[in-house]
């Protein structure tokens, strides 16, 4: 019978205030935890997409959706835009530009996004083939590991894409077979996620939309295999949606002003990722801040609550404790048996929030890999959790440390005379 | 085994109590008798180190109760001195064994459960040994009292009016077996009481006034 198990006792011996106590905190430490566990794994997502990427160039619109749907692949395109204007960021020998990507977007398979797009995008998020090839005839596709894995492409499967991102039978074009190639590497970035074609291919499964009734008439011939950047900008009159562009050096002045360059000067818009995720994050921290709050003054009130659960029960117990004095203990004992009371609720308290936390987010990570095809992990641990606990057991401490004190200055003699 | 020497004490504003000198052997049972008002609990207090009177020295065996320092002398009670309620008081989120457990650890022992199996058996005690001390008799509390009291074989045991809420029949067993088991651990037995019931039991009398 050591003090720790006595306070265990004593605790377990008052279920309904121990319930309070636990339900609050939990709740309170439970919500911080989780509000750090979105926070952590939106800004995990978006920083590793960034890729190095300084600017996505594309249609006029709003500048966010832009980065969201030309980065992240979460978001419908802002538009189209033509291979002629965009053909000055597309040649090869740009002085400012190190690297830039086309891409051709609005098509989908399962929820996967179907891009079109040279061979460039995986030397930018440095992907690798990991079996078969890269795709380049019509139809042709190369798969992103986690796209194969959520749905059992191998190669050699065929499939029909379907207009928008939204997984619909109604929007499916079905003349179109693409037809899996390759399969890479997986790389923890966007890439995974998608499904590489050549723009040719893009534009195909379109130009059949047009041409529906005229199929035999329809020639083949800008379907060449080709996917040279050389080739692709001879297609002047096609469409594509944006352009992934890295500079050569990001402290060049001439390239800082690029942005504002094309925004005012031509009908294409420029928009930089980091300045745009930053404003996400703003975005999303007027909110995050105001349930942090809530999250903290339950936490706080947590803390009353394990204070004048405890004060009430010294109360109940005041003979109890003077007994303990006569049975030899001292008045220390007394004062760390309440402080062990109040830190040992504040913990369980914790480690039940900490639960919560993890199994909302387990749940909530399911439906958002559902919705956004991003694999959001829950079961991990951050060091965070330390902080929260080391956190509970101040609260704890706080807490209990009036009651221990007059626990500690019990006088034996009056509460054995009082109490008689 | 206990002596004491022009014990008195004064409350804040009240009457002064002078107690008589007390002097009893290990194995001796002595009779404190008074009525409510002449200072028993406090002579009682003072006996068990709970309360430092004004003047006068408490002595137990070679040790000057006083002199020593408050945890120490918590420590010393814990373990010297048994003491024994008129209501018996428990630590009630524990059951009856953890409770003798517990006057053991906080005396600073090794628990025995062993020897508590064996206390509880010779106080009829040992059927209830699960139980929580709230679900037991009035009978069984008393007699779990007195087997805490006992528990560190104590060299002073001191009862509280022990008798006074029990009729005829069980105050001559509860006074019994409190005097058999203090002889079984050679232990002085005080009762402070103003039980006059007991008045003729005990060859050892003082009687406050």
């Amino acid at each position: 019978m050591n003090l720790l198990k006595l306070a265990w006792k004593n605790i377990i011996h008052n279920p309904l205030s121990l319930l309070l106590n636990l339900v609050l905190l939990a709740l309170g430490i439970g919500l911080i935890h989780f509000i750090f566990l979105l926070n952590f794994q939106l800004k995990d997502k978006f920083d590793k997409n960034l890729a190095e990427i300084d600017l996505v160039i594309g249609a006029k619109g709003s500048p966010l959706q832009l980065i969201l749907s030309s980065m992240y692949h979460i978001d419908s395109p802002t538009g189209n835009i033509s291979i002629n204007e965009a053909r000055p960021f597309l040649r090869e020998g740009h002085p400012l530009i190190k690297r830039s990507v086309p891409l051709s977007v609005g098509d989908s398979y399962k929820g996967y996004r179907i891009v079109g797009t040279d061979y460039s995008i995986m030397d930018l998020y440095e992907a690798k083939i990991a079996s078969g090839k890269k795709w380049q005839n019509l139809y042709e596709v190369t798969a992103g590991s986690a796209v194969t894995d959520m749905l059992d492409l191998e190669i050699g499967s065929t499939f029909f894409s379907s207009h928008g991102l939204n997984d619909d039978e109604d929007l499916a074009h079905e003349h179109a077979r693409f037809k899996v190639v390759g399969i890479m590497e997986p790389t923890g970035s966007v890439i995974d996620q998608l499904l590489l074609t050549s723009s040719e291919s893009v534009w195909a499964v379109h130009d059949h939309e047009v041409e529906d009734h005229d199929h035999e008439e329809h020639d083949h011939a800008h379907h060449s295999g080709d996917m040279s950047r050389a080739h692709l900008l001879e297609q002047g009159e096609q469409d594509i949606t944006s352009i992934l562009i890295q500079y050569q050096s990001r402290t060049n002045f001439q390239a800082l002003s690029m942005p504002r360059n094309i925004n005012e000067n031509t009908d294409l818009q420029a928009a930089s990722p980091a300045i745009e995720i930053n404003r996400l994050y703003d975005m999303m921290g007027t909110g995050t801040k105001a349930l942090q709050l809530l999250a903290y003054l339950i936490a706080f009130v947590s803390a009353i609550s394990i204070f004048v659960s405890l004060l009430s029960s010294l109360k109940t117990r005041k003979y109890e404790l003077s007994l303990m004095r006569v049975l030899g203990g001292t008045p220390g004992t007394l004062f760390t048996l309440i402080v062990l009371e109040g830190v040992i609720m504040a913990l369980l308290g914790c480690v039940i929030g900490l639960i919560l936390s993890q199994t909302a987010m387990a749940t909530w990570t399911q439906e958002l890999t559902d919705k956004y095809n991003y694999p959001f992990s829950a079961w991990q641990l951050h060091g965070k959790e330390l902080w929260l606990i080391a956190g509970s057991m101040i609260i704890g401490f706080l807490a209990s440390v009036i009651p221990a004190l007059m626990a500690y200055k019990t006088d034996i003699h009056e509460s054995l005379s009082s109490s008689k | 085994m206990l002596q004491t020497q022009s014990v008195a004490h004064q409350y804040k504003g009240t009457q002064r109590f002078q107690f008589p000198d007390i002097n009893c052997n290990a194995g001796e049972t002595m009779l404190i008798l008074g009525q409510s008002g002449v200072g028993k609990s406090t002579l009682l207090h003072i006996l068990a180190g709970i309360l430092q009177p004004k003047e006068g020295k408490v002595q137990i065996n070679e040790t000057s109760l006083y002199n020593l320092s408050g945890s120490k002398r918590d420590k010393f009670r814990g373990k010297e001195i048994g003491l024994i309620f008129q209501k018996p008081h428990f630590v009630q989120a524990l059951n009856a064994f953890d409770n003798l457990i517990l006057a053991q650890k906080m005396a600073g022992q090794t628990p025995t459960p062993e020897k508590i199996k064996a206390l509880l058996e010779s106080l009829n005690l040992n059927h209830r040994s699960d139980a929580m001390v709230y679900q037991m008799s009035q009978g069984e509390q008393q007699r779990l009292s007195i087997a805490r009291a006992l528990v560190n074989e104590p060299g002073l045991i001191l009862a509280d009016e022990p008798t006074s809420a029990l009729d005829d029949t069980n105050c001559a067993e509860v006074i019994k077996l409190m005097e058999t088991h203090a002889q079984k651990v050679n232990a002085a037995l005080i009762i402070v009481t103003h039980d006059k019931r007991l008045k003729d039991l005990f060859q050892k009398t003082i009687e406050l006034k």
